[in-house]
């Protein structure tokens, strides 16, 4: 009964937080019409939406959010030193394979678009099974790094959170 | 307001300014699309990023409140800028490019612009 009313619970209290976030004034009026829609839209979604995600380590969202924002900062200023110092010849673009150990389509969907939100690296496509990533590489001379480093940062952490 | 929140508003602006620059430069500058596609990556985060933090301080600076509109326009910009990136990708993929100029997935199935999944699965209970 309770999954049929609040489908995606996690989805109803974002929904909740950007009404509130939206209208910038807290009174009880924004609270009940926020409420209203993180309770009707999520019912109306999910049949688009079916399985709810499992998240065991929910504090280690944080944690992953902290680090994916160090890295953008980091990696903005590497590429705009490409752009800015490296003759046009000398970048040497790539496509870089990288398996999946992810199984849950949440997990895989937060991992591209941190693929992508990271200056760099821009997620393409998936395998049709699902069991790798391609990943297009503005600049880089050794591979084998930048697919470890999105394994061993990213994908590790969203092991943990989406298990 | 004080020196100290015009001092750091006007950095956060420079390096946003900066950064947004050196994204559009990035467009004229790289010759290949796939690789035109990392320019707008960087003026999206701290381009946008930075004007969004001077935003934040120039209010909380004014009116003593915080303003949530920016975490806001940050969160729509992280779910969106991904997906128009896959897109432009994939539309570039099936146009321009043949399965044999991409490395193979290590799985016995190909990438999925290209390949069939291994059966349609459903996710209806």
């Amino acid at each position: 009964m309770f999954t049929r009313l609040v489908p995606h619970p996690i989805l109803s209290l974002t929904l909740l937080l950007v009404w509130l976030g939206l209208v910038n004034t807290f009174t009880l009026g924004n609270l009940l019409l926020g409420a209203l829609f993180g309770l009707v839209i999520p019912m109306l979604t999910a049949p688009y939406w079916p399985n709810r995600p499992t998240i065991a380590r929910p504090l280690k969202i944080a944690e992953y959010m902290l680090v994916v924002l160090w890295d953008i900062v980091v990696a903005n200023v590497q590429v705009a030193a490409i752009i800015l110092f490296k003759r046009e010849p000398d970048i040497r673009s790539q496509w870089i394979t990288v398996p999946l150990e992810l199984t849950s389509a949440e997990a895989i969907t937060v991992l591209a678009g941190t693929i992508t939100m990271t200056p760099g690296t821009v997620s393409a496509t998936l395998a049709a099974d699902g069991s790798a990533i391609l990943v297009h590489c503005l600049h880089t001379d050794d591979p084998d790094d930048v697919r470890t480093e999105i394994k061993t940062r990213y994908e590790r952490r969203l092991l943990e959170i989406f298990p | 307001m004080n020196f100290f929140a015009e001092l750091l508003i006007s950095a956060a602006l420079v390096v946003s300014g900066v950064f947004g620059f050196v994204g559009s430069f990035g467009l004229i500058k790289l010759k290949h699309p796939l690789q035109r596609l990392h320019a707008p990556t960087k003026a999206t985060t701290l381009g946008v990023g930075g004007v969004l933090i001077a935003s934040m301080i120039f209010f909380f600076a004014k009116t003593g409140h915080v303003s949530v509109h920016e975490l806001l326009i940050t969160l729509f910009l992280f779910l969106t800028a991904p997906i128009t990136a896959n897109f432009i990708a994939k539309a570039y993929m099936s146009r321009n490019l043949r399965k044999g100029d991409l490395p193979d997935p290590p799985g016995e199935y190909g990438w999925s612009v290209y390949d069939d999944p291994p059966e349609s699965r459903s996710d209806r209970p």
